[in-house]
């Protein structure tokens, strides 16, 4: 049981580092600012989201558990607006120019 | 394999410490410092120094990254002039001289530490018990080097002060920087609503934890001013004129209670600063409770700059 667990472990969180690396590859690929928030924030949160379901068998009790779930909403809750407002700063730059 | 991960961030670091030295363009300098200072924190939890990983993630990326990122902003309209003039020869090879002096001296003084180095640990981890506190950071902090703690934190006070001086005359005892002003039912808007209550609940646990568990005073004040500045610039809040007399008296309650405390030792233990017997732990909550309003003004304050507007709105 614990050796099917810690197999699962491995592949969600494999498959987390893989999404980041997409996710990288796209930010420093793509020509400008909304794609590459588009292939960041997209990418990443389904990252962040297997990293954490991954770890998930991994801690010793059901309260550390739910810190890593907070951590993770926290992380898709801020990364969600910082990038509507980052890309709103994009957009008024080239309205501008 | 650890060593192998080890080694890779070590290079890194390096990579992105070099990087952010010869970074020609301010702002980008000041990204690199804030990943260099995340990065950094990595390397404190993979040292088992997680009082020191977080307060460098607070303070050293985030708060100071902060601050020097409203530098860059200040320094906008000078930073083309400023990279016009190019230095002589001669004053860029001593500079250079001066830099390899400091690092070859550095890295002289890091090998000629006798192995094992020097330490106090095994004192502290004697004495900490009649401490009554089970962190040894917080003891060390508040306890064995508590002048060093309170004076830290009338450096800071008087750096406010000191930042406040700036102001011109005519806005002293106003409020600092613009009046942020955002869409109420904007996307900054909501999240200033949404995240502040976790962030307080947050910091308050940073502090409560910090007497036996990784955390603390300035760990926590960090987050709480971080709260603060957000609510300040989705525009739900203004900041506070510098003028106002109940919050001048919270910057000084908590530089004044630990004064106090310190006094009180002379009466009860028999020098500054010292706690009588059983009595340490409370104590130390005390300065630590007392400290936070203090360093949350003054860390947010410090990051709204000097007064300049008046008081009123």
């Amino acid at each position: 049981m614990s050796f099917a667990l810690d197999l699962f472990s491995v592949v969600a969180v494999s498959g987390g580092a893989l999404f980041y690396l997409a996710g990288t590859v796209g930010l420093l690929r793509f020509p400008d600012a909304y794609t590459r928030l588009h292939a960041l924030t997209k990418a990443d949160n389904v990252g962040m989201a297997l990293v954490v379901i991954g770890l998930m068998p991994q801690v010793g009790g059901v309260l550390a558990g739910l810190k890593l779930v907070l951590v993770w909403l926290l992380v898709v809750f801020s990364s969600a607006a910082v990038s509507q407002l980052i890309a709103r700063t994009a957009r008024r730059r080239d309205a501008r120019t | 394999m650890r060593a192998v991960v080890s080694l890779v961030v070590v290079l890194l670091l390096l990579w992105l410490a070099v990087w952010t030295v010869v970074a020609r363009d301010a702002f980008l300098a000041v990204a690199g410092f804030i990943a260099y200072g995340l990065l950094l924190s990595l390397v404190w939890v993979r040292l088992y120094g997680i009082d020191v990983a977080l307060t460098e993630a607070a303070i050293g990326g985030g708060l100071t990254g902060a601050l020097l990122l409203g530098a860059v902003g200040r320094l906008r309209g000078t930073e083309a002039a400023a990279r016009s003039e190019r230095p002589g020869v001669g004053t860029r090879v001593l500079a250079m001289a001066l830099s390899l002096g400091v690092t070859a001296a550095l890295v002289l003084c890091v090998l000629a530490l006798p192995e094992p180095g020097p330490t106090l640990a095994p004192q502290v981890a004697r004495e900490l018990p009649a401490t009554g506190v089970g962190n040894p950071i917080t003891g060390v902090l508040l306890a064995f080097r508590a002048l060093d703690t309170l004076l830290e934190a009338i450096v800071l006070v008087i750096a406010l002060i000191g930042v406040w001086s700036l102001a011109p005359d005519r806005f002293w005892g106003g409020r600092p920087g613009m009046r942020h002003h955002a869409d109420p039912d904007g996307v900054l808007a909501y999240f200033a609503r949404v995240l502040p209550p976790i962030g307080i609940v947050v910091g308050v646990y940073l502090l409560w934890a910090g007497a036996d568990h990784p955390g603390g005073k300035f760990q926590s004040a960090t987050i709480l001013a971080a709260m603060w500045m957000l609510v300040q610039m989705a525009g739900l809040a203004d900041a506070p004129a510098v003028g106002n007399r109940l919050l001048r008296a919270g910057i000084v309650a908590g530089p004044l209670v630990f004064v106090a405390v310190g006094l009180l030792g002379l009466w009860t233990a028999g020098y500054f600063l010292g706690y009588p017997q059983g009595w340490a732990k409370p104590m130390i909550v005390a300065i630590e409770v007392a400290l936070l309003p203090t360093l949350v003004l003054v860390l947010a304050l410090l990051m709204s700059g000097a007064p300049a507007r008046s008081a009123e709105r």
